[in-house]
């Protein structure tokens, strides 16, 4: 592992759908476990400054992982995985919402769907997230929160300016 | 001054700010507790977000809220970078994790 890996993103033309493909060193079911068990998940999904905190994990079709994001001041936003479909090392497709921590979901909040593929490559493992919108208008929602995000790392004096803060 | 959304977010409290009413609106006391500064300079950075159409208001019974405005957010150039941004530094810790499972197993 010299380099770090690319990662792309692209927009499909009906600007519903955002593609993210990023290659990992190592073997397929290292990282099949590391997208799939709420232990590992836990350790990666969320950029910093927040932690994932798995409530529950079913990882089975039909199943659902409840999740929090955890900020630096404790405060958490929840959300939903609903596994629809699942071949194992292969892909897994299902649906993400945002929810409360039983897993009610807020109908404001832009719904997601995903199917996510990999495939080993000569050095790794190749994964391929594919994120479905309802509208364009829920994709925007979401890289504005992306957004939000990416400004909060970059800034990493703006802890100094939050007392408090969400995901 | 400039009024645009860069000249919004050039401001690290204003980024703050925008940062505090992305996923819900708040009201002026609520969003000053937030910064150790005054709620006069607090006020003064809403006005300019304002001004530069980041932030919404509306009015709730006798409370103002602030929202953001996320068509404007569109206006800013390279506008898929922090997503991107999200993503690297996500799989980033995700290659970390990788390298460690390597190490523990063999």
């Amino acid at each position: 592992m010299n380099q770090k890996n690319q990662t792309t993103i692209t927009k499909d033309p009906s600007n519903k759908k955002l593609i993210v493909v990023r290659e990992f060193d190592a073997p397929m079911d290292h990282v099949w476990k590391a997208w799939t068990e709420s232990e590992l998940l836990d350790q990666w999904w969320a950029p910093k400054p927040w932690r994932a905190e798995t409530k529950t994990m079913d990882f089975r079709e039909g199943g659902t992982w409840l999740y929090s994001m955890v900020g630096p001041d404790g405060s958490r936003h929840w959300s939903r995985a609903d596994f629809k479909k699942i071949i194992p090392n292969k892909s897994f497709i299902g649906d993400d919402a945002f929810c409360d921590e039983n897993g009610k979901i807020n109908p404001e909040m832009p719904r997601m769907h995903w199917e996510n593929e990999f495939s080993e490559t000569a050095s790794g493992t190749k994964v391929t997230v594919e994120i479905t919108f309802s509208s364009e208008e829920q994709l925007e929602k979401i890289i504005e929160m992306g957004f939000k995000e990416g400004f909060t790392m970059a800034h990493g004096n703006l802890d100094e300016l939050l007392v408090a803060q969400k995901v | 001054m400039r009024r645009d959304v860069f000249q919004a977010i050039a401001d690290p409290t204003r980024r703050a700010i925008l940062y505090h009413i992305a996923l819900e609106g708040k009201t002026p006391n609520v969003l000053a507790q937030h910064f150790h500064s005054s709620r006069q300079a607090v006020s003064k950075h809403i006005k300019i977000l304002t001004e530069c159409g980041l932030v919404k208001q509306e009015q709730s019974g006798r409370e103002i809220y602030y929202y953001i405005n996320p068509k404007k957010l569109k206006e800013i150039d390279k506008w898929l970078q922090p997503f991107r941004t999200m993503w690297e530094d996500r799989f980033g810790q995700l290659d970390n994790l990788l390298k460690n499972q390597k190490t523990k197993r063999s």
